[in-house]
């Protein structure tokens, strides 16, 4: 009897750490395949910041929740028209990929989101701020590539920020298209540790160096 | 075991349960919706966010007390317990609005601040190297704003009817002594610091905070940076001379140190530039100076500056008493500042801001009268000419002790209160032309305690309140200052502000050692301001009266040197100012505009009576352009000064009367000034650049206009001579080279 009760308990323990589990990645997975769309309406964007946050919350020692939130909310503040809202959304996503950073630290996509977190800081006012936020963006661009060389993400991000400069400040298609296409090569070969791992921006990848032919 | 089963399906009976909804809406304290918000059920994935309207829904599957959460940037987070039946639940929810730095009023009246950090800034820090007018000068720059005169003749800013002496300038808290070099006869000196070792500065042309004193008009408020991007060196050549340093920072980007040195011999700018005057020694400069910084554990910071400088210059002008005699001026300087200061944080809101400073200046001053062949002459007969031969040695030196403590209240609110220390020991010897000396020592010591508190009522409503209290040796008073500030913000984002407070300031140095007790002279402020700030466009008005009591009046001392006498003196000054900023209108091109109207009159020193001084013009304006073609990898910058013309004054003493009189009275002509810059950098956009070049070409007065500061009498007032320019025009080429950094950002802003 008393072992039965025993099998009993273990057997519904595992259920329902199964079902935790499960509706976990689930819902990390709704969530993950619902940000391509929201970039049309930033307040599904903010939505699902805060979906994520929640998940994250919940979870406490998950840091994919908190890394999406953070993307999320730095994505959210490129879209933001009011550039006097922007610093305080930024400080947002800091607050949250600090607590990824605290579950899974020297992680390259971690440093990515940080990398972004500066842009959208020198995007206020760009000439004004480029030295402070434009240096801290750079590194963080470049300690992302040292933890992980084959992540493509960095080298995207680079490709991206080149092409948008002009070219008189060393910036254009021209110095783009290569840091872009190596990129290109780093997505074609990632392979993400798991359905809800970071995998995205491949396409805007192609889009860019569509743009730079 | 049955009872086990039963649990399980009990349990599981639970998941599958009917879902409850819970909806509501979210307001802020006023009753308007507010969007975005996010609600959680602690501890779940359940949740939503708030539409435009406020609105939220969501369905759950929990039961029982759960606590719902609310939180959104700039609000107080919400939470509350909510029981989940089979019910649904509605919420109103009202959330509190936090004060916040971003949303809150500013409080600015009377000053601008340039910063690239500050909200509310007016001009940025490289504004003031990069217009044309200033030269590269620190307080120049702030000759395009309203508030200033375009004073020509002596250096110092001269705000709103303000004589020179009563604007101060402190480094980090500190006030700096002899900001300026040592004053020539009618040529303005430059300041001695250079504009790249500041990040932001508060030019206040009034109303400003109790934690400075001593100032009846102005304080302009520098401070220092931190630690720097990178390491770097820099050369720099131009017509006035060579300079260069190096600025080390620490791998850990935790300290950093540099040096630097810089020559000036004005040998070849004057080549270039032919000046009025007869130059038999012509400026030069050494000047060097040494920092430190180390930031702390908790994000405070130790910071070290060092100067010292060594300069001399002479000229002969003619003298205006006889066409056959000239004036020689020389004068030799050497000058050293320290100022070290701490700032850290110590948790729980509490914050100190700490520091030192020791300064010494010494002046030698000859004064000749030189013949035709510039042979020294000693003319007794009639005996003023003999005066014209002297010698003047200053010595001073100055020490400051400086501690604030702020403690941060709930939201923005502070107070700060603190206490400061001045030391000065100045001695001076003047010698005449027959050899007799006479010394003189004037000492002080200065205390001071001042309190403020930044109190924020709601994000639109804010108030700076706070007092001063002084006591001199010199005056041996106490005085009580008190300084209040409000300032409102409107639905659009536009502010209203107010500020009045009482200012205090002991006698000029030259004045002394006086001849009677004295009390402070004292100054009431009253400001009016309006002002909209957004990211492309500033536009500010402002509207001021000043009431001046207690101005000193000077008398003639036993050994006939003018010294203050008595507080008897008084005045006024009224204005209404705008300024007006637009980086939007015009692609690339950066502009900003200000007028100034003052109404003022006086009655100090040895006026006859209240008379609009000789410093102060009824209309000033300042237009400043600047526009970066990037193709060319060029910035031009334009600068165009305006007054209308000043009084001058010839005063004579009149024996019957037993005072002074005025003999003469004319108002010089409208200033006009043009000046213009370019920017060249040719490294611009090359990836990692060894070398960083940016060319300049400056010119002053490019149209030559005619420029009269004021007039010089002779000894009984039958002649007099118009103060000019030195040169009517001053080219300026130089090239600064940096090492180790890409600087093509500094050069983009240095023409935004």
């Amino acid at each position: 009897m008393k072992k039965l009760f025993l099998l009993a308990a273990v057997a519904f323990l595992t259920t329902a750490s199964l079902a935790q589990s499960e509706k976990f990645m689930a819902s990390m997975k709704a969530n993950i395949a619902a940000i391509d769309t929201s970039f049309k309406n930033p307040q599904n964007l903010l939505d699902l910041a805060n979906k994520f946050e929640r998940i994250a919350t919940a979870e406490k020692n998950q840091w994919l929740p908190y890394y999406y939130a953070a993307l999320c909310q730095v994505n959210y503040t490129y879209m933001e028209k009011d550039k006097t809202k922007v610093d305080a959304i930024a400080d947002k996503a800091t607050e949250l990929i600090d607590k990824a950073d605290a579950l899974n630290a020297n992680n390259s996509e971690i440093s990515c989101i940080k990398s972004m977190i500066a842009s959208a800081h020198m995007m206020v006012d760009p000439m004004q701020r480029y030295m402070e936020y434009g240096t801290e963006s750079q590194t963080h661009l470049e300690t992302a590539m040292q933890q992980d060389p084959a992540n493509p993400r960095p080298e995207y991000l680079k490709g991206q920020g080149l092409k948008y400069t002009p070219e008189q400040f060393g910036g254009g298609c021209a110095t783009a298209k290569p840091v872009l296409q190596s990129s290109l090569a780093k997505y074609n070969a990632f392979k993400p540790a798991s359905d809800i791992h970071p995998n995205w921006g491949k396409q805007r990848v192609e889009m860019l160096i569509g743009e730079c032919k | 075991m049955r009872s086990v089963v039963t649990l399980i399906i009990l349990l599981l009976g639970i998941s599958a349960h009917a879902q409850v909804k819970v909806e509501g809406k979210i307001t802020d304290g006023k009753g308007k919706p507010v969007k975005g918000v996010s609600i959680t059920l602690r501890d779940t994935y359940d949740g939503a966010t708030t539409d435009s309207l406020g609105h939220f829904s969501f369905a759950t599957t929990e039961k029982g007390k759960k606590v719902l959460e609310t939180s959104i940037i700039g609000f107080k987070p919400f939470e509350q317990e909510i029981n989940l039946e089979s019910t649904p639940i509605i919420l109103n929810i009202a959330m509190k609005e936090l004060v916040t730095e971003l949303k809150a009023v500013v409080i600015s009246a009377g000053s601008f601040v340039a910063s690239d950090k500050n909200k509310g800034a007016v001009l940025s820090a490289l504004d003031i190297v990069t217009t044309p007018s200033a030269n590269g000068d620190v307080t120049s720059a702030f000759k395009s704003l309203p508030g200033t005169q375009q004073v020509g003749e002596s250096e110092g800013l001269f705000v709103r009817g303000g004589s020179a002496t009563e604007s101060k300038i402190y480094m980090d808290g500190n006030l700096v002594n002899n900001f300026f070099y040592s004053s020539t006869p009618g040529i303005a000196t430059r300041g001695r610091f250079n504009p790249f070792l500041f990040k932001g500065t508060i030019f206040s042309s009034g109303g400003y905070s109790a934690l400075y004193g001593q100032a009846l008009s102005s304080a302009l408020i520098l401070e220092s940076k931190d630690l720097p991007e990178r390491t770097q060196a820099d050369l720099g050549v131009s017509v006035i001379g060579i300079g260069g340093g190096i600025q080390q920072l620490a791998k850990n980007k935790k300290s950093s140190w540099g040096v630097s040195y810089n020559y000036a011999n004005l040998w070849l700018g004057f080549a270039i530039n032919k000046q009025k005057q007869d130059f038999f020694q012509i400026p030069v400069y050494h000047q060097g100076d040494a920092n430190f910084r180390i930031k702390t554990k908790n994000g405070g910071f130790i910071k070290y500056y060092g100067y010292m400088s060594s300069n001399k210059t002479g000229f002969r002008s003619p003298d205006i008493d006889s066409s056959l005699l000239k004036n020689a001026f020389a004068i030799e300087n050497f000058n050293t500042y320290q100022n070290i200061n701490w700032r850290e944080n110590f948790g729980t809101g509490w914050k100190i801001t700490t520091g030192i400073s020791y300064s010494t200046n010494k002046d030698d001053i000859n004064n000749e009268l030189q013949d035709a062949n510039n042979q020294k002459q000693t003319i007794t007969n009639p005996s003023f000419y003999a005066f014209k031969n002297f010698k003047l040695n200053n010595k001073a030196q100055y020490a400051q002790a400086r501690v604030v403590l702020d403690k941060k209240l709930n939201g923005l609110n502070v107070i700060r209160f603190g206490a400061d220390y001045f030391y000065s020991k100045e001695r001076s010897t003047y010698t005449l032309y027959n050899g007799t000396q006479f010394t003189e020592t004037v000492k002080d010591n200065l205390v001071s305690v001042f309190a403020e508190g930044d109190i924020f009522i709601t994000n639109s409503l804010a108030a700076k309140v706070g007092t001063r209290v002084e006591h001199s040796e010199i005056v041996n008073k106490w005085n009580i200052a008190p300084r209040l500030s409000i300032a409102y913000k409107f639905k659009d984002d536009s502010q209203a502000s107010f500020a009045y407070g009482l200012f205090y300031q002991n006698p000029e140095r030259k004045y002394l050692p006086a001849v009677a007790s004295l009390d402070y002279s004292r100054a009431a402020h009253y400001i009016l301001q309006y002002q909209k700030l957004t990211n492309s466009r500033t536009f500010r008005v402002e509207a001021f009266y000043k009431k001046y009591t207690d101005l000193y009046k000077t008398t003639a001392s036993p050994t006939g040197r003018e010294v203050a006498g008595n507080n008897n003196g008084f005045g006024h000054a009224t204005g209404l100012e705008f300024f007006f900023r637009d980086k939007k209108t015009f692609k690339n091109v950066d502009y900003w505009i200000s007028y100034s109207y003052l109404d003022t009159k006086r009655d100090f020193l040895n006026y006859p009576k209240a008379i609009t001084p000789s410093f102060a013009a009824s209309h000033t304006a300042a237009l400043v352009v600047k526009k970066f073609v990037t193709k060319w990898k060029t910035g031009f910058n334009l600068s165009y000064n305006f007054a209308t013309g000043r009084p001058y004054y010839y005063f004579t003493y009149d024996n019957l009367q037993n005072k002074y009189v005025i003999g003469d009275a004319g108002k010089t002509i409208n200033y006009n000034s043009m000046s213009f810059s370019v920017n060249y950098l040719p490294n611009l956009g090359k990836k990692d650049p060894k070398v960083f070049a940016v060319w300049v070409l400056g010119i002053n007065n490019v149209l030559g206009q005619n420029q009269v500061f004021n007039y010089n009498y002779n000894n009984d007032g039958s002649r007099k001579e118009a103060v000019t320019p030195p040169s009517k025009r001053f080219i300026f080429i130089g090239c600064f080279l940096s090492f180790g950094i890409d600087r093509t950002q500094d050069a983009i802003n240095n023409n935004l």
